[in-house]
């Protein structure tokens, strides 16, 4: 029990860390969008062809007459009461684009490290076991070459494989076919709310959209996890502490479960975020490969078209995410590992 | 001490043959992107349309692209291009990142904290975030793909230089140094770093590899460099169209020069390690 | 006569290493009985402990046993297949090992560890298991065992980890214990506790026990019959009195005469037929101070705090005159590293004057000490002759450093024959100067060490436990050759080590530090033989004496009976 309350001051104390990086973050976009070359209001003014009066009024708005610090209250003001501009593409408001977007990102991003999560940890503690052998020089093979191919060749050269060769998947296109109705709008993620309501075609249908883009990102992270899987695992199983446990006589599985793979599992929580945040990157290419519909597609085509406030609200997204995932590791790495929250 | 070196690296070479495959690799890589535009076989920019989409033959190896190029040509003449944006980028992120990293890491205090919050920060963009944001503020221009890449990467070798530093610094022939008349400085820069190296170097060949990979990524997503220029990753944007129509060499071939590349940088790493370690040598 | 519990016969174990094949044991032939104790003792590369990890099949992948027997109970055990072992494992043999926190679990609470083992061969309900690892833990004397059921190894000190390992290895009332070196990095005090401990438990179960270790006072001490070995070979065999007595094997004599005891002074610690071998010492007659000259070194009222605001030293005052050797002497966190480090300058004080004859060197800060003409008047030698060397220097290089930053020297013929003469003077062959630090053995690198050191001619030597990571037989020469230096040069020492015999040995005066504080401090011979305060008589009584009927009759105190 007092574990668990440690482990709460502890979490407490994490996000408290890490508020100093999220001002950070908002300080950076802020000196990035707005105090670089260029005319910040004529980015965010409603369109190339605005006239003189649209930008002085968006000039004034914006605050951009004035000093720069000040600029700087404003601009905390405008994130911290939801107000990110408008997008000149959809005309909507860049909040209402991205909450609409987001649940499309994360469950692509979710589903793919779920994916990565159970192929490469059994793969690395195999290959760690059966050191030498042939799983073990194929599992080194594969994570050699898979973090050298990058996310999007492997994703078409998927669709090339199981959409034209094969047959075997839809058009990849977009998380549901053109002419599928959705379900009715509960948490945001397919999978979940079709099972909620039951209709099962419909998510299969979803399933097998989904499918393609979240292999193609999870091969690539495969590969990292998989190797750091094997090495933790290989040092974990070469540690006096085994040993101990070997000469008191423990049976095998407990001697690799208990043992070996608890503590080997520490390294892979720390790789796993980060591995994450290279996830959240790869989303802008596997989101252009598939046309999925998630934020990185959204942001990208404002960026393409000129359309500068869906940009900035993206980068404040994806970092104020990160840092909320790293926080969600380390408290999870501090349940796993009683080193950090006692003594 | 240089005969030695390489007396000991031909010892390494011979002992895995990977590296030394891998090694071969690099340099012929190198040798295409500084010769590249004239060795080719057929013009990388002009098209022909006439020859257009056609797959892999023995007139075109690779097969041609939808303006009819060749697309073995334009691989020659991008390797340039990706290797310029990597090694400046990765150049100049380790030449700072380390520096400052090795001075945090033996001086700790506020410095040491105060690069710590600045490397947070960074460390919270995904690297296509922050080079989508870099290029909304800055162009769209190759430059700033590089300064983007530079920025992300920096923090990685400010935190391992620090790192490696940090365990470094109370040993005992540091302080033997500073009782045989070192100030701190030289201990730094004439002692602990060198010390750090085999480490980096490994890192260094790593992240050559996956800065690759990133520039392909930015330019296949529009960012930085603009066609007709021959690059990987643009080639691969441009070959993305056709892939539902089977045409699969627009994208394989270039796909297999990035794996490639990076696998050999990656191999090469393992193998620098071991020849810069004298404690390998006998 | 006790039937033999255990018996190997012409044992040979290899290793596969990247530079082929190594024999570590080379025919090994013992026996023991049940309920015997035995010691097997022997420096780096004798091969101890890999005997005794073969009788335990807990080799490292690259070792096998390539001839020989172990037979068990009468049993032939040395082909038995992995998987078949298990039942022997903790039911019939059992282990304890050096580094015990390292040995145990870092995530897992100590009493669960301890039921894990219990339950490994007894099937039964959890809580059942959990009550008698409670058990355990009482019988190993752990105090508040309770508590310590649900604690980490992180949160206990060594000596409780090393209990807890103990409680493991007799859960299942094992008929052999193998403790591999199961002091070392204990201190002293709870070296004694630790094995006062295991003997008891030995006797009271009629366990037998292999005592291995590189001490040789330790094994005397504690076990029946003493095992030598000597690069992979058994050398000697004997009860211990008889072997310290009348060794027979020449290497046997050195490791007799190298370990230093209550009662050796530094010329006894070569044996007779190797002395005529040593150098003639030119000792330059000290003429004395003139009445009123500073003494070398004077620290008065040193505090150190780091940052949590707990003083690491405090109140500490000392006096080395020109010449004198004084040691300082205590447990771990008795703060004697910090006090050398602030004396040789490397850190600062928090409070507190230092002056070198007269002159005070307390207030240059220590990042600038290096450029003061006094840095080269007080040099230091470190403990881990491997961690203070460069890895990228050769041994060349290491000596020179200092005379191209302090002496001003130049690359040339002047350096190189400075380098040379120091090589010599501290017995370095000259051929082994091109080499690196890892082609070096320890002896040849605390030599680089001690070299790079003098090489200035300072006038004060800090030895921060110079010989701590040296086996026995190689300390043997270095503290000869340390205690020639001192006399031909007129140097001063500040001694610092956590063993009380070499500090016997090597100082005039020496002061005992506990916790940051001085206990007491007065001439070496006399303090050790006569200690004033409590802390300093558990210190001495802790030393294992290789003769402790004689040595308790000194002291008056009745003779406790012989164990094993």
């Amino acid at each position: 029990m007092a574990a668990f309350g440690a482990t709460l001051v502890r979490a407490g104390r994490r996000f408290l860390s890490s508020l100093p990086a999220l001002f950070g973050v908002l300080v950076f976009t802020f000196l990035l969008m707005r105090v670089l070359p260029g005319d910040p209001a004529v980015f965010f003014a409603s369109g190339p062809n605005s006239g003189k009066e649209e930008i002085e009024a968006i000039r004034k708005q914006m605050g951009l007459d004035k000093p720069v610090p000040e600029q700087l209250m404003f601009y905390l003001y405008d994130v911290g009461s939801g107000n990110l501009g408008r997008s000149m593409m959809t005309g909507q408001l860049v909040t209402k684009d991205l909450r609409e977007r987001l649940p499309a990102s994360l469950e692509l991003t979710l589903t793919a490290l779920l994916i990565a999560l159970v192929s490469a940890v059994p793969l690395g503690v195999f290959a760690a076991l059966r050191q030498g052998s042939l799983i073990d020089h194929g599992v080194r093979f594969f994570c050699a070459l898979g973090v050298c191919v990058p996310t999007f060749v492997s994703g078409l050269l998927l669709i090339y494989v199981f959409y034209y060769l094969l047959g075997l998947a839809p058009d990849p296109t977009g998380r549901v076919d053109i002419f599928a109705s959705l379900p009715p709008r509960r948490t945001g993620f397919l999978l979940i709310d079709f099972l909620l309501v039951g209709d099962f075609d419909g998510w299969w249908a979803a399933f097998r959209q989904l499918i393609l883009p979240a292999l193609s990102m999870a091969l690539f992270v495969v590969a990292p996890l998989a190797r750091i899987t094997r090495a933790s695992m290989l040092v974990s199983l070469g540690s006096d502490f085994v040993r101990t446990a070997r000469s008191v006589g423990l049976p095998w599985w407990k001697v690799v479960v208990t043992y070996a793979l608890r503590n080997a599992i520490l390294p892979v929580i720390t790789i796993a975020g980060i591995v994450f945040s290279t996830m959240l990157g790869a989303n802008v290419l596997v989101e252009k490969v598939f046309s999925w519909p998630g934020v990185a597609s959204y942001a990208l085509d404002a960026l393409l078209s000129s359309d500068y406030a869906p940009v900035q609200g993206f980068v404040l997204l994806m970092a104020t995410v990160f840092v909320i995932v790293n926080l969600l590791v380390d408290i999870l790495y501090g349940i796993a590992d009683p080193r950090v929250t006692i003594g | 001490m240089t005969s030695a070196t390489l007396r000991h690296a031909g010892w390494i070479l011979r002992g895995n043959p990977l590296t030394g495959v891998a090694a071969t690799g690099v340099f012929l890589l190198v040798l295409i992107a500084i010769f590249g535009p004239w060795i080719v076989p057929y013009d990388p920019i002009v098209s022909n349309v006439s020859q257009a989409l056609m797959p892999p033959s023995a007139a075109h190896v690779a097969g041609t692209d939808q303006l009819g190029r060749d697309v073995f040509s334009r691989l020659i003449v991008a390797a340039r291009l990706d290797l310029a944006i990597a090694v400046s980028a990765v150049g100049i992120s380790f030449a700072i990142g380390a520096v400052i990293g090795a001075i945090c890491g033996y001086t700790g205090g506020r410095l040491d904290r105060g690069v710590g919050r600045f490397v947070d920060v960074v460390m919270a963009f995904p690297l296509f975030v922050l080079a989508m944001a870099m290029v909304a503020a800055l162009g769209n221009r190759v430059e700033n793909i590089i300064v983007a890449t530079a920025i992300i990467n920096l923090p990685f070798y400010i935190r391992f230089a620090r790192a490696e530093v940090n365990v470094r610094r109370n040993v005992g022939w540091v302080e033997a140094a500073r009782a045989c008349g070192d100030s701190h400085i030289s201990v730094i820069l004439r002692f602990l770093l060198p010390n750090v190296l085999p480490a980096m170097a490994v890192q260094i060949s790593l992240n050559l590899g996956w800065a690759i990979l990133n520039a392909a990524g930015l330019s296949f997503i529009g960012l930085g460099v603009k066609p007709p220029t021959p690059e990987w990753g643009i080639m691969v944007a441009e070959g993305a169209r056709f892939i539902s129509t089977g045409k699969w060499w627009l994208v394989a071939f270039p796909g297999l020069a990035l794996m490639l590349t990076v696998l050999c940088f990656n191999l090469l790493g393992d193998g620098v390690r071991d020849i810069l370690d004298p404690r390998m040598r006998t | 006569m006790t039937s033999s519990l255990l018996e190997l016969n012409d044992l040979h174990v290899t290793f596969s290493t990247r530079r082929g094949l190594v024999e570590a044991v080379r025919g090994v032939t013992l026996s023991l009985g049940a309920g015997e104790m035995l010691g097997l003792v022997g420096e780096s590369g004798s091969g101890k402990s890999v005997t005794g990890f073969a009788i335990t099949r807990l080799l490292d992948a690259a070792g096998r046993i390539t001839a020989g027997q172990i037979r068990f109970r009468g049993q032939d055990i040395t082909r038995i297949a992995g998987s078949d072992f298990r039942h022997l494992h903790g039911a019939a043999m059992a282990m304890i090992f050096q580094n015990p926190r390292g040995a145990l679990n870092p995530i897992r609470a100590v009493g669960d560890q301890i039921a894990d083992a219990i339950t490994a061969h007894k099937r039964m309900p959890r809580d059942q298991a959990r009550a008698q690892a409670l058990e355990l833990l009482r019988a190993v004397q752990i105090r508040d065992p309770q508590k310590r059921m649900a604690a980490y190894p992180h949160e206990l000190s060594g000596g409780m980890c090393q209990r807890v390992m103990i409680a493991m290895a007799i859960s299942c009332n094992p008929a052999l214990l193998i403790a591999d070196e199961p002091t070392t990095g204990l201190d002293v005090t709870t070296q004694k506790v630790v094995m006062d401990l295991l003997t008891g438990i030995a006797a009271e179960r009629g366990m037998a026990t292999i005592l291995i270790t590189h001490d040789l006072g330790l094994a005397a001490r504690y076990c029946r019959r003493v095992v030598v070995m000597e690069q992979g070979r058994l050398v000697e065999e004997a009860e211990p009195k008889k072997l310290f007595r009348a060794p027979q094997h020449a290497y046997t004599k050195r490791l007799v005469a190298a370990s230093p005891t209550a009662t050796s002074r530094i010329t006894d610690l070569v044996p007779e037929e190797e002395r005529a071998r040593e150098v003639a010492i030119q000792i330059v007659p000290r003429s004395p101070p003139a009445p009123g000259t500073p003494p070398l070194l004077e620290v008065q009222k040193l505090v150190k705090r780091f940052d949590q605001g707990d003083a690491a030293v405090a109140d500490f005052s000392m006096m080395i005159n020109a010449g004198e050797s004084v040691g300082l002497v205590g447990e771990s966190g008795s703060g004697k590293s910090t006090t050398s480090r602030i004396v040789c300058r490397l850190i600062d004080a928090s409070e507190g004057e230092i002056a070198f004859e007269g002159k005070s060197i307390g207030h240059i800060p220590a990042r600038d000490f290096h450029r003061s003409p006094f840095r080269k008047d007080i040099q230091i030698v470190f403990q881990d002759p491997t961690d203070s060397l460069n890895p990228r220097y050769t041994a060349f290089d290491c000596i020179a450093h200092p005379l191209l930053r302090l002496a001003g020297m130049r690359s040339g013929d002047a350096l190189r024959q400075r380098v040379e003469e120091c090589a010599q003077r501290v017995g370095l062959g000259i051929e082994l100067l091109t080499r690196f630090p890892h082609q070096l053995s320890g002896g040849q690198k605390a030599r680089v060490g001690i070299a790079r050191a003098i090489a200035c001619r300072p006038r004060l030597l800090v030895l921060d436990e110079p010989t701590a990571a040296l086996d026995v037989s190689v300390q043997a020469v270095v503290l000869q050759l340390l205690d020639r230096l001192r006399r031909e040069d007129d140097l001063a020492f500040l001694f610092v080590s956590h063993d009380l015999n070499v500090v016997r040995m090597m100082c005039d005066r020496t002061i005992v530090l506990q916790n940051g504080l001085i206990v007491e401090q007065g001439e070496s011979r006399a303090m050790f033989d006569n200690p004033q305060t409590a802390y300093t008589r558990e210190l001495v009584d802790a030393v294992p004496h290789i003769e402790p009927e004689l040595a308790a009759l000194a002291n008056g105190a009745p003779v406790a009976p012989r164990r094993g």
